[in-house]
């Protein structure tokens, strides 16, 4: 009886131990991952009750948790909404946080990495966590001009600072109010949520950093900087000027935008070029630099590359094989040539710091509940993009384009701006993409600036960068010089 | 479970001891110690550790779900340790040499799983005799009450073999109870209650356990001759006659039963556990398991696909994860968010009181494994289940160490019973087998549940009294 008994003893052990793995399996092994499942309640009640950091601007929170008599113990609070919704995105109850609450949803909830000691501590000596403060590099009076100066415009604005990257405003119309969608009712941000995800309008993207457009003639800037930095040509190299250019191997006639030869005369400096913004010119420039050397300049500014800010960037392109004809139209910024505010903000950023850039950033620091530093943010050169004196050169050109050519509505009395606008095809009968970039005070640059204006601005195929764009850029740096 | 001779009774321990069948081969001395009061001693030790233990659970959830500490509930529980010690003074008179560490177990775990339910009333806001923590109070009075009279009214184990039959009769009708209209009761699809008007409900079928036990133990020991000496051997296994197939048949008519009629797979499964494995002790022959375990995996493939809500299980276990499963009716969703509180709990657990055992559906009975594993974490559910192999594994040593293969016998069975129902319960919340209905012992709400496994606990201490009482031949 003995002998059997110890087999039904060792059978029971093994049932034992059956339940040792499986229990051991899912709270050891598979805890992290089943914490994700979406349909894990406990992790989202959990997100919620921990006193989630406030994002800061300026010292004034934009974005904070408040207590809420409920389940979820915290009611997240967006003051001022729809201006800082590009940044802060939102965190809904039944959904993945978008913006800044989910590309620093760890420092924020008080989960990161840097913050293990005091989510320790905070068990130990039996306090509430609370999650990690965020202050973001966003100029107040910046932000606000550019809301204004866009209107009721579709497009975005980004202010940076060409010495550091700092990002001072990141707008993007139409937008939303965050607070919509931190309602603690399921129903009613699904509702919501659905209803922004219709709208033709699209304020759900930031179109900021998530919006790819043609760059039209902004591109130039790219294309000259290419040219300045080959050593083959000056401000002063000239091109033929004809009226109507057939691109190499196609039947396809480009036309300079105001039709006829580019300033008149035989032949046509780079400068005029581009102070007139001609596309002929540009299209003969490209292909003798060929498309090697405008791809290598366009990645030198960040071209073809991924960027966080944290937030993520969607990638501006410029594409990786052309042939001639291509090569002639993506040199005035069509084609497959694609670019988000922020890559353009970037090129003139560069430009305007002698040639050198900054990794553009959004958040300055992470300050955690005891106001001690987890993360500061310092300016960080992501390259030199040129030499300091063909950035001069370049500078030069486009304070003449402001003064003295086609992007004139920038100007600001007493200061002086360099700038370039764009206006860009999309379709054949869809409305043009309008753009100014630049920076201003030209001699000492303290702010970078990028428009984009989409949808023709509601003018169809008549808008034009420096009719739309270049006007809403002179507002905003009017109003952060004068501040 | 090492197989070894009792150390108190033996100290030096023989090494081979356990190899020979115990009492078969009288080759060494006659040792009599008689140790009394020590045992009793380091039970009253281990008697205040675990009622200390129990306090502070409920002090903790108090602290941690409310904030502050509210007497009552203490109160009562000090009441219910007040018992706990009356069982523990009447076996200074009745059980002088019973095993020290069942009763401190079985108060512990009574006592843990008095501090979960009562946690989760407190999350679900009911209070007062509403309230599952204070009817569970209550209940374990009645248990443990249960378990003095058990102790005091046998005296001897062996007055059970007498009424072998009788014990098989009462199990068949306890069964069969929940299907007479009008007492019988139905709860989630299974028919395994009775009730007693609104106010008491009662599931038989957990008192039907130990009459099982008592009648397999008596029925085998008279008749296993029979059962494990002839028959014609095949395949390296020697099995049994046609018609020495009777009972095992009987058996397995009776769970299907209960999974067609009751609707309840884990008491078929544990019954015909029960029965097969206490077969195989008595008569040695692992043919009784394979025959047994091919007709009831058969049974249950059958019923699988017959049996719509058999079949649900399965599909609930195998599938857990998939959307369609989870959204079901009867789907899913329970074993998930289940599985969901003991990923939450991880390691550690999230402190008594501080985690959400509340979302998971009747977190305090067939889930209070999945609750006491949120909050107390791995840590918890290892000493847990520590515990129960700890319970378990002194039951079995009444089987090594007995003199007569009744006490043996019976004692297996119902230290088995414990840890097949552990095995079940705790084996379907983490998706080992398809989840089925049944309680964990003395953790889970339950009335029946509790008087059932007090009754154990007074029986197994019995059985252990009797093993070291005895003069017997150490080998």
């Amino acid at each position: 009886m003995n002998r059997e008994l110890k087999r039904v003893s060792v059978v029971v052990l093994l049932m034992f131990v059956a339940l040792l793995v499986s229990t051991t399996v899912i709270q050891g092994f598979q805890a992290d991952n089943l914490a994700a499942d979406a349909r894990n309640t406990r992790t989202l009640y959990d997100s919620y009750s921990v006193e989630r950091g406030p994002i800061l601007v300026a010292g004034e929170p934009v974005a904070q948790s408040m207590p809420a008599g409920d389940d979820y113990k915290f009611l997240r609070t967006y003051s001022n909404g729809p201006l800082y919704a590009p940044i802060t995105g939102f965190i809904p109850i039944n959904g993945a946080p978008t913006g800044l609450e989910h590309a620093l949803n760890g420092e924020l909830s008080g989960t990161s990495n840097a913050q293990f000691f005091d989510k320790l501590n905070a068990i130990i000596t039996g306090q509430k966590p609370t999650g990690a403060a965020v202050e973001v590099t966003i100029d107040p009076v910046a932000q606000q001009a550019a809301w204004d100066a866009l209107g009721d415009l579709t497009g975005s604005v980004v202010v940076t600072e060409p010495k550091t990257g700092r990002i001072l405003a990141m707008v993007s119309k139409p937008s939303f109010d965050p607070n919509t969608l931190a309602v603690h009712n399921n129903e009613e941000v699904t509702s919501t949520y659905d209803a922004l995800l219709a709208d033709p309008a699209d304020p759900l993207i930031n179109r900021a950093i998530g919006d790819l457009n043609p760059p039209g003639s902004v591109f130039k800037l790219v294309v000259v900087a290419a040219a300045l930095e080959s050593g083959k040509f000056t401000p002063e190299s000239t091109f033929p000027n004809p009226g109507t250019f057939q691109l190499p191997g196609t039947n396809t006639i480009v036309r300079n935008t105001e039709g006829g030869n580019c300033g008149g005369g035989a032949t046509v400096t780079i400068a005029t070029a581009l102070r007139l913004s001609c596309n002929i010119p540009m299209a003969e420039l490209g292909l003798e630099l060929g498309d090697k050397a405008i791809r290598d300049m366009a990645e030198k500014f960040g071209f073809n590359t991924d960027y966080t800010i944290p937030l993520d960037v969607a990638q501006s392109r410029y594409p990786r094989v052309l042939d001639d004809a291509q090569t002639a139209l993506s040199a005035f910024g069509q084609y497959e040539v694609r670019a988000t505010p922020l890559q353009m903000a970037m090129v003139s950023s560069a430009i305007a710091n002698d040639g050198v850039l900054m990794q553009p950033n959004l958040v300055d620091q992470i300050l955690a509940p005891n106001l001690s530093k987890l993360e500061v943010f310092e300016p960080m050169e992501v390259r030199r993009v040129m030499s300091a004196e063909n950035a001069a050169t370049l500078t030069l050109m486009m304070v003449n384009n402001v003064n003295d050519g086609a992007a004139s509505n920038a100007t600001i009395d007493g200061v002086e701006v360099a700038g370039k606008t764009g206006t860009a095809e999309n379709g054949e009968d869809d409305p043009y993409t309008l753009w100014f970039t630049g920076f201003a005070p030209a001699n000492d640059p303290q702010y970078a600036i990028t428009v984009l204006i989409e949808d023709g601005g509601g003018l169809g195929q008549t808008g034009y960068g420096n009719l739309l764009a270049a006007p809403v850029a002179q507002q905003v740096l009017e109003a952060v010089l004068n501040k | 479970m090492p197989a070894q001779t009792d150390r108190q009774t033996a100290p030096q321990g023989p090494s081979a001891s356990g190899t020979t069948p115990a009492g078969s081969t009288p080759t060494g001395s006659i040792r009599r110690l008689h140790l009394p009061q020590k045992l009793r001693n380091l039970e009253l030790f281990l008697l205040i550790i675990a009622c200390a233990i129990n306090a502070g659970a409920v002090v903790l959830v108090q602290l941690g779900a409310l904030g502050t500490i509210d007497t009552q509930l203490v109160l009562l529980g000090a009441g219910l340790s007040f018992l706990v010690f009356g069982l523990h003074v009447a076996m200074r008179f009745v059980a002088r040499d019973a095993d020290p560490f069942i009763l401190p177990i079985a108060t512990l775990l009574n006592g843990i799983g008095i501090a979960m339910i009562y946690r989760i009333d407190i999350a679900n806001n009911d209070a007062g005799w509403e309230s599952a923590s204070v009817r569970q109070i209550a209940w374990s009075a009645i248990a443990i009450v249960a378990a003095i009279v058990v102790m005091l009214v046998i005296r001897n184990h062996r007055i059970l073999f007498r009424y072998t039959y009788i014990a098989g009769f009462v199990a068949v009708i306890l069964l069969l109870l929940p299907l007479i209209p009008g007492l019988g009761h139905e709860v989630n699809g299974a028919r395994v209650w009775i009730s007693f008007g609104s106010a008491a409900t009662f599931q038989p079928g957990e008192i039907a356990k130990i009459a099982l036990a008592v009648f397999f133990a008596g029925y085998l020991v008279r008749n296993r001759d029979s059962l494990s000496m002839v028959g014609k051997k095949f395949l390296g296994m020697r099995f049994p006659r046609l018609r020495d197939l009777g009972p095992i048949l009987v058996l397995w008519a009776l769970s299907m039963s209960v999974i067609i009629f009751q609707r309840d797979l884990g008491t078929a499964l544990l019954y015909f556990g029960l029965f097969l494995v206490m077969l195989y002790v008595s008569t040695g022959r692992l043919s009784w398991i394979v025959l047994g375990m091919t007709l009831f995996v058969g049974g249950a493939i059958v019923a699988s696909q017959t049996l719509s809500y058999v079949n649900g299980r399965f599909t609930n276990w195998l599938d857990a994860f998939n959307p369609a499963v989870y959204d079901a009716d009867g789907g899913s969703y329970q074993l998930v968010q289940g599985i969901f509180g003991l990923a939450k709990g991880g390691l550690i657990g999230t402190g008594l009181g501080q985690g959400r055992p509340d979302i998971t559906p009747v977190p305090q009975s067939d889930y209070i494994i999945a609750s006491l594993g949120e909050e107390l974490g791995l840590a918890g559910i290892f000493a847990i289940l520590a515990l129960y192999l700890l319970f378990v594994a002194r039951g079995f040593r009444i089987g090594f160490a007995g003199q007569d293969d009744f006490g043996k016998l019976l004692g297996v069975g119902l230290a088995f019973v414990v840890a097949l129902q552990c095995f079940i319960v705790i084996g379907g919340v983490t998706r080992i087998i398809p989840l089925t209905g049944l309680t964990t012992p003395f953790l889970a709400a339950g009335g029946s549940s509790l008087v059932a496994n007090w009754i154990i606990v007074a029986l197994l201490l019995r059985l252990s009294d009797t093993v070291r009482n005895q003069p017997r031949l150490v080998v």
